[in-house]
């Protein structure tokens, strides 16, 4: 029988539904004997079994499930479904589990649904431009089915390799696209999903809208709360026929920033405008020999892409406004070899950062984007408080930043430190106008957070929207959203000398 | 003063909920047609109005529900911007809070997206009386649930629209409108295959024997478009657009009921002696007569669509495509939850 030690339950975990102790061995034996009478469902109750699953990407936490069962169709789905809400147990549902705010972690009195079986690729509809897939199909897999079509699925978070369709749906995935091309939310036609009660959902439609309200929006980024997705519809849209590839170095963060407001000023609508600053670029230097001009402060990543024609004019105004705004230097990828070659700054970022302190917790808020200079001051600011080094790499077209904090989990206390560290620059984000996350999700990991963005009414009324789905708080329970009583006791924390940071900024 | 007016809102909303009393929100009015019709006391939420943010560079703009279309549109228009989703005005006075409350987009969505799509973030007053802010003023934000989309289409039946925060994109420098002689299915199989091509396609819309495609975007993108695909240019052709979203153009002019009939783009020809007018490369087929409603609820249904009783006729057939038992059970806690006293625009969209 699965046990959990004390140190393994964060107070997080134990938020909601009254804890997550593990239940009696008869509770567990019933939802067992439940589970293995369901016709061909795998179903893993040993410990050694159970390991692997303890995790998502979130890995401060830990918990093994109660059980896990690995379905390989909606049938099973909606039976294991009909178990749990039978006895009461939590069902936990799992992607891939490359989430990094700790979604898919299970709970030690749940069952946990693993749905990297259902992968099969069950049509694609090169006409109507759509493509249909089981939930554990790879985000890349839609875009190689498609490729021939010469069609591709936008949305590129950076784990596409691995994570899967119905993860991408469950946090409303984004990537280094979606300026242009937008989230997951804009880019899903249909979504089937089983709620709590066992039903089969159908939202959205193959039409361009459906009847009645849009459910579809309010299950994306729902994060395995509302039901459990177990098909999906995406929109395809064609390759574009030329893309181009720009780096340019700054002297300041500000200058780089101003650039990005022109270029979108000017009605130019990059593919991709990605930010470095000076700790990451250093990283990258050391790691990658980019032979980037010394003393650059910011690197601008741009790409934009579309017809020949289109893609070429495009060019030749991002080129202008950064030379403009005082790029010291402009590089334009001039072949694919090249362009994969300045994409590597970036997509290497992260492994090059590694390179400076062995651990790094990455922060994912959004902000308005004339506030980037202002907030990064901040973030230097705080960082001298904390004595913690932070690299920022972010989205800068829309504002999605993603500060690294270093820190050395040998130290004790490290992790700790750079989690209320990055709590801080959260809050940073919501008293300019921003938000807590604009990709990653809340799951565990910033629950505290939530409370800090929204009023107690309207963490009401997402609990009233949890609840139309799933009545008896089975699905996911204690994830997403924070109870109200979690949100009384963190309040201290966040209402510095008795007064909510900034006021005069409208809350939304 | 704007304080004052969600205040006294909240007020009325919470009042009339004690007293269990219906409200029929309004706003311009000119959608009043759409859904099933008003009940209860009209509520007036055109006072609460004026642009409160707009920041060209950051391609946002928050605004209040009871400002005028035409306003926001100026206002955007005057930093070569627009709202991507190219709502209807049916009639001079439409407001944002309609707009959101329909979610009815116009000729451009299948190229650009729908109201929806573009929502980033609502304030409301729930039937509870209480002020709530969802979604936010930023372009990726993935805190709770996706309630303020949630408000795009819902007829003000879950809460009334204050607030709205939108993504707003560039105005493309270039539009051309070419027009093809074909029959419908030849158009419908046009539209599909060039939108599965890097063309900057903006709208389409056949009728009477005649595809026309809008194309918007950069000089030499258009430029070149248009010579890959051929057609006829048609001079002066925005106002021709213009007609066709408010629904101006002669096709429109009729006593007889019009459908709206939502369908999978590649979805056949819906046979009917009827006229009809087809929009959103095969997306969207208005149909305008006295149709039998099983029939066309169950070809609708069919080839994967719904279909809506848009104007006219009798509505006692429900206005909307009936949902499925288990979408049913989600409406009405939605509902429920949202407007537990039942008074926000009771039985605009189904039976609650």
């Amino acid at each position: 029988m699965a046990t959990v030690t004390e140190s393994t339950l964060s107070p997080a975990l134990s938020q909601g539904r009254g804890g997550n102790a593990p239940p009696s061995a008869e509770g567990r034996g019933r939802i067992l004997a439940a589970l293995q009478r369901i016709p061909g469902l795998a179903v893993i109750s040993d410990d050694e079994g159970l390991k692997p699953f303890e995790t998502d990407a979130y890995i401060s936490h830990r918990e093994t499930p109660l059980l896990a069962a690995l379905p390989d169709n909606e049938e099973q789905v909606r039976d294991v479904v009909r178990a749990c809400a039978k006895l009461g147990v939590p069902v936990v549902s799992r992607g891939a589990g490359t989430g990094i705010s700790g979604g898919a972690i299970p709970r030690s009195d749940g069952v946990l649904l693993v749905m990297a079986k259902m992968r099969r690729v069950l049509e694609v509809d090169p006409a109507a431009r759509t493509a249909t897939v089981e939930p554990g199909v790879r985000n890349v897999k839609v875009s190689e089915a498609a490729l021939s079509s010469g069609l591709f699925y936008a949305p590129d978070p950076s784990s596409q390799l691995i994570c899967s369709i119905g993860g991408n749906v469950a946090e409303n995935s984004g990537g280094v696209h979606c300026l242009k091309y937008g989230l997951t939310t804009h880019n899903l036609m249909a979504v089937r999903a089983i709620d709590a009660d066992g039903d089969i959902l159908e939202m959205g439609s193959r039409a361009l809208d459906a009847a009645g309200l849009d459910l579809m929006a309010l299950i994306t980024g729902s994060e395995g709360n509302l039901g459990v997705v177990t098909r999906v519809t995406v929109k395809l849209v064609p390759l574009p026929e030329r893309t181009e590839t720009l780096l340019a170095a700054f002297g300041s963060v500000r200058q780089a920033a101003e650039a990005v407001g022109e270029i979108i000023g000017a009605g130019v609508i990059p593919a991709a405008l990605e930010m470095m600053d000076r700790v990451v670029i250093e990283a990258c230097e050391r790691f990658l020999a980019m032979g980037f001009p010394v003393g650059a402060e910011a690197l601008l990543l741009a790409e934009v892409d579309g017809g020949y024609e289109e893609a070429g004019e495009a060019l030749d105004q991002v080129r202008g406004i950064l030379e403009r705004n005082g790029a010291s230097e402009i590089r334009v990828a001039a072949s694919e070899a090249e362009r994969a070659g300045l994409w590597r700054s970036r997509k290497g970022a992260f492994a090059a950062l590694a390179t400076i302190l062995p651990d790094f917790y990455t922060i994912d808020g959004t902000i308005p984007r004339r506030c980037l200079p202002d907030v990064l001051e901040r973030i230097v600011e705080l960082s001298a408080e904390y004595g913690m080094t932070v690299g920022n790499v972010f989205h800068a077209g829309d504002g999605n930043i993603h500060p690294c904090i270093f820190y050395d989990a040998m130290k004790p206390g490290e992790l700790e430190r750079s989690e209320e560290f990055g709590g801080r620059i959260l809050e940073l984000c919501v008293e300019v106008g921003g938000t807590i996350t604009g990709e990653h999700g809340v799951g565990l990991e910033k629950l505290k957070q939530m409370c800090f963005q929204f009023r107690d009414p309207e963490i009401a009324a997402f609990h009233d929207v949890k609840h139309a789905f799933d009545p008896g708080d089975i699905m996911n329970p204690g994830k997403a959203v924070p109870t109200l009583k979690r949100c009384a006791e963190w309040g201290g924390t966040h209402v510095r000398a008795g007064q909510v940071p900034r006021p005069d900024i409208p809350r939304f | 003063m704007a304080d004052d007016f969600i205040k006294d809102l909240c007020g009325r909303v919470a009042a009339a909920a004690t007293r269990k009393a219906p409200l029929a929100i309004r706003g311009g009015g000119t959608k009043a047609f759409y859904g099933g019709a008003p009940e209860g006391e009209p509520l007036d939420v055109t006072g609460y109005s004026g642009i409160v943010v707009y920041e060209p560079k950051e391609l946002v703009l928050t605004v209040r529900a009871g400002t005028r279309l035409e306003a926001v549109e100026a206002a955007l228009a005057a930093e070569r911007q627009m709202l991507p989703f190219e709502p209807p005005h049916f009639a001079p006075g439409a407001t944002i809070g309609g707009t959101v409350a329909t979610g009815l987009s116009g000729p451009r969505r299948p190229y650009t997206g729908a109201v929806r799509d573009f929502v980033l973030g609502t304030r409301i007053v729930n039937g509870k009386g209480e002020d709530l802010s969802f979604g936010g003023r930023v372009i990726k934000n993935v805190a709770g649930y996706d309630v303020s989309r949630l408000m795009a289409g819902a007829l003000g039946t879950l809460g009334i629209v204050t607030e709205v925060s939108f993504k707003v994109l560039p105005r493309p420098p270039a539009e051309v409108t070419l027009a093809f002689e074909y029959p419908e299915a030849t158009a419908t199989e046009a539209a599909n295959r060039w939108a599965g091509l890097p063309l900057p396609l903006s709208a389409t819309a056949w009728e009477g024997g005649v595809l026309r495609v809008r194309l918007s975007g950069a000089e030499s993108a258009v430029a070149a478009a248009r010579g890959k695909m051929g057609g006829a240019e048609v001079a002066d052709a925005s106002g021709w657009w213009r007609e066709l979203r408010d629904h101006r153009l002669p096709y429109f002019a009729t006593q007889r009921p019009l459908w709206r009939v939502s369908l999978p783009q590649t979805a056949e020809a819906i046979t009917l002696p009827h006229p009809q007018l087809v929009e959103w490369g095969g997306g969207l087929r208005w149909v305008s007569g006295e149709l039998d409603v099983l029939s066309i609820r169950s070809t609708a249904e069919r080839l994967g669509g719904h279909a809506t009783l848009f104007r006219g006729g009798d509505k006692a057939v429900g206005v909307f495509q009936p949902l499925q038992p288990a979408l049913l059970k989600i409406h009405r806690r939605l509902k429920q939850a949202f407007d537990p006293a039942g008074i926000l625009n009771p039985r605009r969209m189904y039976d609650f």
